[in-house]
């Protein structure tokens, strides 16, 4: 087992091109850290920068407290998922997981044993003679997995693992993953585009954009309290709401000129951005005023049931709001609607998007 | 994984290893001789081998104003345009009619691939047991209708017997590659063009023949240089460039004028010529490639 | 299909076969031929039925004891050009396959001016440069050996970009699961890239034998003495219409000796071959 630390990893393609822009992260034994972000922001080329596949142009990357900046992939002890599993096509599924353990010179026996284990764990002891096209795509998966696991590496490195899978299978393969990943306690690095799956399998979770880390900490520390309008709006489905506000000598003022109460809010000069998740709007039956809370006009533009909730689909002030709603919604279309957004779930971001 | 990002391995010195054997072959029997070929065409040696001089463009001016040269051209145009077309039509035909039946596609297509593996030479060789005219079973048919049939002493004859035996052998090619493209073109698309209401051979002629024009135009380039080089065999087995000068192609003249008559200085001039033209047939052959691409 | 018309099919068929006889005849004829005694042969019209004279004629060429081609027997001509078609296709897979690995899994100076270097030679086919190429053979001494025959005609790309074609498609994530596997570049190649490529090995196999084995300037150039012939040129010294002492019954024999081992390989190798020719020249 083994802690990974990243200081001031950078990497430059070329002579300008910058990719990853000089990150710190230090994910500690047995956490399974999660780098989500849109595709482009550096995430894939960190991870195989720690995995050896990439060289490093700047910083230090330690596994284990000691720096692995030049030691090839083979040398560093981590075990790689990809993303379209990169299994060798024309071995058998014990083959492919044998065929590391075999370069590295183990012993026939225990390499039997291994595998055998792996495979009792991931449920593949009937697949093992069958060759990679001949399973499903959960079946590849485990078997990728299974390569991993055998090594019993001290970092496991996923990469987009389950983006090739449905989203029912992706649903259960995740669950599997965090399960498998606390029961070997191995500390794992996994790389996704996918809010829900980074939320929900992350111990760390770090938000990436263009190359720099916006944010690193707990899921719901970071659901709750984004650091920039990049994260809030890159983490929770639907994403949060955010209005742009004016502050002038009487007041706040919304983008389409309505005047709202200022409610104790400090604006800067520059302006700024009131953020509010979905589900933190109450809607409010008559024209009162909440104490405490942002009253706002939402003007309703369509309302979607999806069974257990319904998201109405509105303007306030000018600006696309969605309100997430429990049950069925009673709003209709063209509806005006008063929303109140509680204080202590009002989000608020300066001009440069960075949370005040 | 787009190939500017292929992954590769890191290693200085054994990918020098690996590209060696290659590379030392392509320059000893190739780059070597080109560029042998290229000083020869600029010089001039006497006829007894004592002495050279450099004579510049001198055996190109009189190589491209040589009417034999220019007649040898000429041979070489009709003898590829007709292999080609032939070749092609027939093949094309074949492909569309093997794409049509059910059953026993496996078996018409192993029936029509083998003339693939008969070297041109001999093919050029059957083709004369057949039609020559002290000994040829169809030769005495021929006559036997009172037709004059002898290729061996009348030149447009002895290019019907060469081009016959050349767009035979090529067939076999062409026909593999009209089934693939025939396999290439999405079903869709000819059933739209039937609910449009187009019969069997509109559909053929305004949505099958455009959809198989890259196959179509890759063949024409093949087959050209085909006709160019690798039916040598055939007129040197068949008909000896002759009669006359009747069947005589710019490769057989370059054998000819190198090897037999012993011109050296034309010779060159003559493989540089015809490099020239091959360059040329890959240039546009590989306009044709990056198109497809892009279509692709 | 969207046509269900029997007439249509039925007409497709008739041509099918009229194709085919067009392509078997002048092999069919051939073969007939080499079943007749000369004076059959050389009393058209042929009969279209093979003749009685099979065993006579094959024994006859094959086992004749007397050398019908300068004293070099029919067995010799097969196996030189076994040889060189042999030595063509194995040596050429060899060499491309290396050099495209080269070219498509390293990064290293000089790569592209060495993969154009590779890729000129292409189209240019030996008859373009003849003379230079047939005086380096004769300065080397190379003349009248197998090694003159082979080496000159495995000079070319083909290979090379079939193989590099197909290496371009391997995944790159496949390298980097083989690399964090600890396969370093020959494990790699040896225990990945080699069984992946094999259906393309094989075809290629097909493809350049078939070229070794119809190959004729060449070998009309390089070999003088009769025991160093191909069977192709072999049976070219055989003919003679103006020689009355042609023994025609014998050439159709050596004729069809000449054509079926490369008729062998492509029908048994079909499958393999036909992709592979299918894909080399795309």
């Amino acid at each position: 087992m083994a802690n990974v630390e990243l200081t001031n990893v950078r990497k430059v393609y070329g002579s300008s091109v910058e990719a990853v822009k000089g990150i710190n992260i230090a994910i500690e034994d047995g956490a399974l850290c999660v780098l989500v972000g849109p595709s482009g922001c550096g995430k894939s080329t960190l991870l195989r920068m720690i995995a050896g596949l990439e060289s490093i142009t700047d910083g230090t990357v330690k596994i284990d407290n000691k720096v692995v900046n030049e030691l090839g992939p083979a040398e560093r002890d981590i075990a790689m998922v990809f993303q379209n599993y990169a299994l060798y096509p024309h071995m058998k599924v014990y083959d492919n997981m044998a065929y590391g353990l075999r370069n590295r010179g183990m012993p026939k026996d225990q390499i039997d044993k291994r595998v055998k284990d792996a495979a009792q764990i991931l449920e593949l002891t009937q697949l093992l003679e069958r060759r990679p096209k001949e399973l499903s795509g959960g079946q590849r998966q485990r078997v990728a997995m299974g390569r991993a696991i055998v090594r019993s590496p001290k970092v496991f490195l996923f990469d987009e693992p389950l983006s090739n899978l449905d989203a029912k299978l992706r649903g259960q393969m995740r669950v599997e993953i965090k399960n498998l990943q606390r029961q070997l306690g191995v500390t794992s690095v996994y790389v996704t585009h996918d809010q829900l799956e980074a939320m929900t399998l992350a111990d760390i979770l770090v938000v990436m954009n263009a190359g720099s880390v916006e944010q690193i900490g707990a899921p719901l520390d970071i659901y709750e309290k984004p650091a920039s309008t990049f994260v809030a709006s890159f983490i929770g489905a639907p994403p949060m709401n955010l209005v742009p506000v004016k502050a002038d000598h009487s007041g706040l003022v919304l983008k389409d000129g309505t005047r709202i109460g200022a409610e104790g809010l400090s604006i800067p000069a520059t302006g700024a951005l009131i953020g509010f998740r979905p589900e933190d709007l109450e809607v409010s039956a008559g024209t009162d005023t909440h104490i405490g809370g942002l009253a706002l006009d939402l003007k309703v533009l369509g309302v979607e049931p999806v069974g257990a909730e319904s998201y109405v689909y509105g303007i306030i002030g000018g600006e696309r709001v969605v309100v997430r709603v429990p049950g069925r919604s009673t709003s209709n279309t063209d509806d005006q609607l008063r929303v109140i957004i509680p204080k202590q779930k009002l989000h608020l971001f300066g001009a440069d998007g960075k949370r005040i | 994984m787009a190939s500017s990002t292929r992954v590769t391995f890191p290693n200085k010195f054994l990918p020098y290893l690996l590209l060696a054997p290659q590379l030392a072959i392509t320059a000893i029997f190739f780059y070597w001789p080109a560029s042998q070929a290229i000083y020869q065409s600029v010089l001039r040696e006497d006829p007894f081998g004592l002495s050279t001089q450099f004579v510049g463009l001198d055996n190109f001016r009189r190589v491209l104003g040589d009417p034999n040269y220019l007649n040898s051209l000429q041979v070489t145009v009709i003898f590829s345009v007709a292999t080609a077309l032939i070749a092609m039509a027939l093949a094309l035909l074949l492909a569309v009619m093997a794409d049509k039946v059910i059953r026993g596609k496996g078996i018409y297509r192993t029936l029509l691939i083998w003339p693939y593996a008969v070297a041109p030479a001999i093919a050029g060789m059957l083709w004369l047991f057949l039609f020559n005219p002290s000994m040829g079973t169809l030769a005495y048919l021929f006559r036997s209708t009172g037709y004059n049939w002898d290729p061996l002493l009348n030149g447009d004859q002895a290019m019907v017997l060469i081009v016959s035996a050349a767009a035979w052998k090529q067939i076999s090619y062409n026909f593999l590659f009209f089934v693939a493209g025939l396999q290439s073109i999405p079903k869709s698309l000819i059933e739209a063009a039937a609910i449009d209401g187009a019969g069997e051979t509109k559909r053929f002629w305004t949505i099958v023949f455009p959809l198989l024009a890259p196959t179509t135009f890759f063949l024409l380039v093949v087959n050209t240089v085909y006709a160019f080089f690798d039916t040598f065999g055939i007129i040197h087995a068949v008909t000896g460039g002759g009669p006359g000068k009747a069947t005589e192609t710019l490769v057989y003249k370059v054998y000819n004028d190198g090897f037999v008559n012993l011109i050296l200085g034309d010779s060159a001039a003559q493989s540089v010529i015809l490099m020239i033209i091959v360059i040329g047939l890959t240039a546009i052959q590989f306009r044709y490639v990056e198109r497809k691409v892009h279509y692709g | 299909m969207i046509q269900n018309n029997p007439v249509g099919r039925l007409i497709a068929h008739v041509i099918l076969i009229i194709g085919i006889l067009i392509v078997a005849f002048p092999i069919y004829y051939t073969f007939v031929a080499s079943t007749q005694t000369l004076q059959e042969i050389l009393r058209p019209p042929l009969s279209l039925l093979p003749g009685g004279h099979f065993w006579e004629n094959y024994s006859a060429a094959l086992f004749g004891g007397v050398g019908r081609i300068g004293g070099v027997g029919v067995d010799r001509l097969l196996f030189n050009t076994l040889v060189m078609a042999l030595g063509i296709a194995i040596g050429k897979i060899c060499i491309s396959i290396l050099s495209a690995y080269a070219i498509v899994f390293f990064r290293f100076p000089g790569r592209m001016i060495f993969f154009w270097l590779i890729f000129i030679t292409l189209m240019l086919p030996v008859e373009v440069r003849i003379l230079p190429t047939y005086k380096i053979m004769v300065d080397l001494g190379l003349i009248d050996t197998y090694t003159g025959l082979i080496l000159p005609l495995m000079a070319s790309a083909t290979a090379t970009l079939l193989f590099r074609q197909f290496f371009m498609t391997i995944p790159g994530e496949l390298v980097e699961a083989a690399r964090v596997d600890g396969a370093g570049p020959w494990r790699f190649f040896k225990d990945i890239l080699l069984p992946l490529s094999k259906t393309n090995i094989a075809a290629l196999f097909v493809i350049l034998f078939i070229y070794g084995w119809t190959q004729y300037l060449w070998p009309l150039l390089m070999t003088n003495r009769n025991d160093m012939s191909t069977i192709v040129i072999g049976l070219r010294k055989m003919i003679s219409f103006a020689d009355a002492d042609t023994e025609w019954h014998l050439v159709m024999v050596t004729c069809i000796l000449a054509i079926l081992p490369p008729i062998v390989v492509v029908v048994l190798m079909q499958r393999w071959f036909v992709r592979g020719l299918v894909e080399t020249e795309k």
